[in-house]
C-alpha cells in the first residue's frame, strides 16, 4: 500500500523545498567571498554536510567565479558575472555565467598532481572544481559562457 | 580576512586569518616578499585561523616557496585543518611543503 502523504490520503507528496540564489556581480574579485557566503548559508539551511559547506562549495564556487571574472570577462569591470545556485535536499546545482567566449573544459584540465606539475603556480582551478564537485560541465548559451557544477548532498 | 606578521626568534610567522583566495593573495605575497627583501630567511605560515584556500592561494604559496628557497631561506607551514589538508593532498602540494601539525613543531624544525 503506498504511503499517504496528505491527511486526505490522496498520496500526493509534499512539495520539496528548493532554495534559489540568483546574483549578478561586476567583474571584481572582491565580490567573490560574499557570493560564496550566500550560497553556503543556503546549503547550511538545507542540511548539507559540514565538510561540503566548509570545503567543496566555497572552493569550487570561488574557482568558477574567479575564472569567469579573470578569464571569461578578462577582468573587464564593465562586464558582469551571473551566479545561480539551486539547492534542494538532493543536490546543489551551481551555474556561473560570464560574457566571454568560453573554453574547452577537457582541454583546459591540467592534473597538478602529475610529476612536473606539482610546483606550477597556476593550473589547479579546474582540477579542484572537478575534484570537489560531482560534475562540472560547460553549458551552451546564446551569449557568453556558462559552467554548471553539481554537488550531491552528503 | 587579514594577515598578521610576528617574529618568534629568527622566524617570521605569518597568520592567515580568514580565506586565502584570489582577492587577497597578492597582499600575502607582498608582505612576505617585503620581509625577504629585509633579509629574513626563515618563514612560518600558520593556518590555524584560516577558512579555505583557492587555487590562487595555493599558487601564491608555491611562488613564495620558490622565492624563499632562491634566497637561501626556508618556509614551513603549520596548523592545516582537515579541509586544508585535503586540498594539499589532492594537489600533491603536501609533497612540496614541509608541514607541521603545530606552530611549536614548525618552529622547532628550523
Amino acid at each position: 500500500m503506498p504511503p499517504a502523504f496528505n491527511p486526505d490520503g490522496s498520496g500526493t507528496p509534499p512539495p520539496a523545498e528548493v532554495r534559489v540564489v540568483e546574483l549578478e556581480i561586476p567583474s571584481d574579485v572582491a565580490f567573490i567571498e560574499s557570493v560564496v557566503d550566500l550560497v553556503r548559508r543556503e546549503c547550511e539551511a538545507m542540511g548539507y554536510a559540514p565538510r561540503q559547506i566548509s570545503l567543496n562549495v566555497p572552493v569550487a564556487l570561488t574557482e568558477a567565479v574567479s575564472n569567469a571574472i579573470l578569464r571569461g570577462n578578462r577582468d573587464d569591470p564593465a562586464k558582469h558575472v551571473r551566479v545561480r545556485a539551486e539547492v534542494d535536499e538532493m543536490r546543489l546545482v551551481l551555474e556561473v555565467g560570464d560574457e566571454g567566449e568560453g573554453f574547452d573544459i577537457e582541454a583546459s584540465l591540467i592534473d597538478p598532481a602529475l610529476p612536473g606539475n606539482v610546483d606550477r603556480e597556476d593550473g589547479r582551478g579546474l582540477f579542484l572544481m572537478r575534484s570537489l564537485m560531482d560534475s562540472v560541465e560547460r553549458v551552451d548559451v546564446p551569449y557568453g559562457s556558462k559552467v554548471r557544477m553539481t554537488l550531491l548532498r552528503a | 580576512m587579514s594577515f598578521s606578521i610576528n617574529r618568534e626568534g629568527e622566524v617570521v610567522v605569518v597568520d592567515v586569518e580568514g580565506q586565502l583566495i584570489v582577492g587577497n593573495r597578492q597582499e600575502l605575497k607582498q608582505k612576505v616578499l617585503d620581509e625577504l627583501d629585509r633579509g629574513e630567511k626563515k618563514f612560518l605560515i600558520d593556518f590555524s585561523q584560516t577558512g579555505y584556500i583557492d587555487s590562487s592561494g595555493l599558487g601564491v604559496l608555491v611562488s613564495l616557496s620558490k622565492k624563499i628557497r632562491e634566497q637561501g631561506g626556508e618556509l614551513r607551514l603549520a596548523n592545516l585543518n582537515d579541509d586544508l589538508k585535503t586540498l594539499f593532498e589532492l594537489t600533491k602540494l603536501d609533497t612540496l611543503f614541509q608541514i607541521a601539525d603545530t606552530r611549536d613543531r614548525a618552529l622547532q624544525s628550523f
